[in-house]
C-alpha cells in the first residue's frame, strides 16, 4: 500500500440552504478542496450520502456531480453507510490511492435535508435503524439514543447536567466556527429546559438538520512535492467495524463495539496510543452519543464519559481536545457530509489553519464517524508531516 | 404501507414466532437463514413465552406522523426470558411508573394505520405485569 496525503479540503457554510440544490451544494465545497489543493484535475471521486432519493428524490450521484464538478468522464461512486457515509467516502478514497489505482482522488459527502418536512426527514433518518423491528413499532433516532441514555445513567449514575455539558462545550466550539450552522452559545439549563423530545434528551441534546457538504483531496504521499499550498497531513490509520443495526441485539446498550474495534483498528495501523492524539473528533449526533464514543474509543473509562465532559476535561483547552468543529451538535448534521467535515477540522487543526478554535501543537488527529445507533463506524488518524 | 410487505412478518408479529438454532440453541428473532454463533443453518420455529424484564426505556415526545397521536409513548427494550432483546411500546402503565428492571409482557396491539384509508397495522406492545 501506497502512504496517503490529505492536500486539500473545502466546505460551506451549513445550514438551511433554501437557494441551493444538492448540486451546488456538492460542487460548491468540491471546488473549495480543488482550490485548497492546487490539483488541476481529479482522476476518481466517492461521495458519501445516506440518503438523497429520500431527501431530494436523487439518486445515481456519482454521474451528476462527476459531471456538475466539470471532472467529464471519471469513475464516480456514491458511497452509504448511514450516517457515517463520508467517513467511508474518505476510506474509499484512501483505499483507492493505497492501492495505486488512482492519484488524485477527491472524497466528498453532502446532504440537502430542508427539501422535506420535519416528519419526512424524520422518516428518512430513521431508515438507518431497522426498519421492521425498531421503527416499526415506534422508535425514533432520538428515541434509541435516549434508550442509551437510560442505561448509561441506570448503570454508572451518568447525571443530566453531564449529558448538558456536552452541548454546551460543542456550542463554545461552534461559536468559533465561522462554518457551523447554529454558532450561538448555550447553558446547562438552556439545554435541560429545552423542549423534551425523547426523555431523558431535550431539544437541545440533539444535533439538528442540515444542508451541507465537505470535500477532500487525496494524492500518494510521494506526490505532495508539487503541492506545497500548506503543510502536508498524512492518514497513518483508517478502521472501519460494523455491530448489529439493531439496537437490542446487543449485548450491551451504554458502549458501542463497533467503536471500539474501529479505533483499536485505526490506532495499530498508525502505531500510535491514544495518549498521542491531540485532538477528536466525535459522532455527536446526540449528546449520549459523544459520551459514549468517548469511553468507546478508550480516552475515559467506561462510566467516567459524563464526569470528564463536566470536568472540562474534552474542552478545547482540555486533557484530549473533543469536537474543536462544534460537532453535530453546533456545526450541523448533514448526515452524508458529517465524516468528511470532522476530517476537514483534523486537517484545519493539524495544519495550523482553525483560528479562534485552534489547538497548539496539534500534530496527530482522530475523527469518529458513526452510523445509525453505531451499527457502522470509521475512525481516520491523521497526522502533520 | 405494501400489503405483502406487512403480510410476511405476520409469523412473527401475531404470533411471537423465532427460529431456534438447532446446532447451539440460539434464539433469532426474527428468523435467520444463518445462525451468528455457530454458522449452522438449520432452525426450529420456536415460539417466545413473551415475557421478560426491561433494560431500558424512554418516553418519546416527538414522534413520527404515524404515532403522532399517541404521543407522549413509551418505547422499551425488553429482555424475553427466551433470550431475546425486543423492542416495544410500553402500554397499560402511567409513563411516570416505568422502572428499569420491572417485568413485563407481551400483548398483541394495534400499532399503527396506514393513513385514513389503509390497512390497520398489528404487533406487539408490553404490558406490565402486577
Amino acid at each position: 500500500m501506497r502512504d496517503v496525503a490529505v492536500i486539500g479540503v473545502g466546505m460551506n457554510k451549513w445550514g438551511e440552504l433554501w437557494d441551493m440544490s444538492i448540486r451546488d451544494i456538492f460542487t460548491e465545497a468540491a471546488l473549495k478542496a480543488i482550490d485548497d489543493s492546487g490539483v488541476d484535475h481529479i482522476d476518481a471521486m466517492y461521495i458519501g450520502c445516506m440518503s438523497s432519493g429520500l431527501f431530494v428524490g436523487q439518486e445515481h450521484l456519482g454521474s451528476l456531480m462527476a459531471d456538475y464538478l466539470g471532472q467529464g468522464n471519471i469513475p464516480a461512486s456514491r458511497v452509504e453507510s448511514a450516517c457515517c457515509s463520508g467517513g467511508l467516502a474518505f476510506r474509499s478514497a484512501y483505499m483507492d490511492v493505497a492501492s495505486g489505482m488512482n492519484d488524485i482522488v477527491l472524497a466528498g459527502g453532502v446532504e440537502k435535508m430542508t427539501d422535506v418536512g420535519g416528519d419526512g426527514a424524520t422518516y428518512a433518518l430513521a431508515t438507518a435503524a431497522d426498519g421492521e423491528y425498531e421503527v416499526y413499532n415506534g422508535a425514533t433516532f432520538p428515541g434509541l439514543y435516549a434508550l442509551m441514555a437510560r442505561a448509561h445513567m441506570e448503570r454508572y449514575g451518568t447525571t443530566r447536567k453531564q449529558l448538558a455539558e456536552v452541548a454546551v462545550k460543542n456550542h463554545d466550539n461552534g461559536s468559533k466556527n465561522p462554518l457551523a450552522q447554529f454558532p450561538f452559545k448555550t447553558t446547562v439549563d438552556g439545554v435541560i429546559n429545552a423542549v423534551m423530545v425523547a426523555d431523558p434528551l431535550t431539544l437541545m441534546d440533539c444535533s439538528p438538520i442540515t444542508d451541507g457538504a465537505a470535500a477532500v483531496i487525496l494524492c500518494p504521499a510521494d506526490m505532495i512535492g508539487k503541492y506545497k499550498n500548506h503543510p502536508a497531513v498524512k492518514i497513518i490509520g483508517s478502521g472501519h467495524a460494523t455491530d448489529s443495526i439493531a439496537l437490542h441485539s446487543r449485548d450491551d446498550f451504554t458502549s458501542l463495539k463497533a467503536t471500539e474495534i474501529a479505533g483499536k483498528k485505526a490506532l495499530q495501523m498508525a502505531g500510535k496510543k491514544l495518549s498521542d492524539i491531540n485532538l477528536c473528533e466525535v459522532h455527536d449526533c446526540f449528546t449520549i452519543a459523544e459520551i459514549v464514543v468517548t469511553e468507546s474509543l478508550g480516552f475515559f473509562e467506561p462510566g467516567q464519559g459524563g464526569p470528564a465532559a463536566e470536568a472540562g476535561d474534552t474542552r478545547i483547552d482540555g486533557k484530549i481536545p473533543i469536537n474543536t468543529s462544534g460537532g453535530l451538535k453546533s456545526k450541523g448534521h448533514p448526515v452524508g457530509a458529517t465524516g468528511i467535515a470532522q476530517i476537514y477540522e483534523v486537517v484545519s487543526q493539524l495544519r495550523g489553519e482553525s483560528g479562534e478554535r485552534q489547538i497548539k501543537n496539534a500534530k496527530v488527529g482522530m475523527a469518529q464517524n458513526m452510523g445509525g445507533s453505531g451499527g457502522s463506524t470509521l475512525v481516520h488518524i491523521l497526522e502533520v508531516i | 404501507m405494501f400489503p405483502s410487505r406487512y403480510w410476511r412478518e405476520i409469523p412473527h408479529r401475531y404470533r411471537l414466532e423465532a427460529g431456534k438454532c438447532t446446532g447451539c440453541g440460539f434464539v433469532a428473532f426474527p428468523r435467520r437463514l444463518v445462525c451468528p454463533q455457530c454458522g449452522q443453518r438449520e432452525f426450529e420455529t420456536f415460539k417466545l413465552k413473551g415475557e421478560g424484564e426491561l433494560l431500558t426505556y424512554t418516553v418519546i415526545h416527538v414522534g413520527p406522523s404515524a404515532f403522532v397521536d399517541d404521543t407522549p409513548y413509551a418505547l422499551g427494550i425488553v429482555k424475553m426470558d427466551d433470550g431475546v432483546n425486543i423492542t416495544a411500546q410500553i402500554s397499560d402503565i402511567g409513563l411516570d411508573n416505568i422502572e428499569v428492571g420491572g417485568r413485563y409482557k407481551i400483548e398483541f396491539r394495534k400499532i399503527q394505520s396506514d393513513g385514513h384509508s389503509g390497512i390497520h397495522a398489528y404487533g406487539y406492545k408490553f404490558i406490565p405485569i402486577r
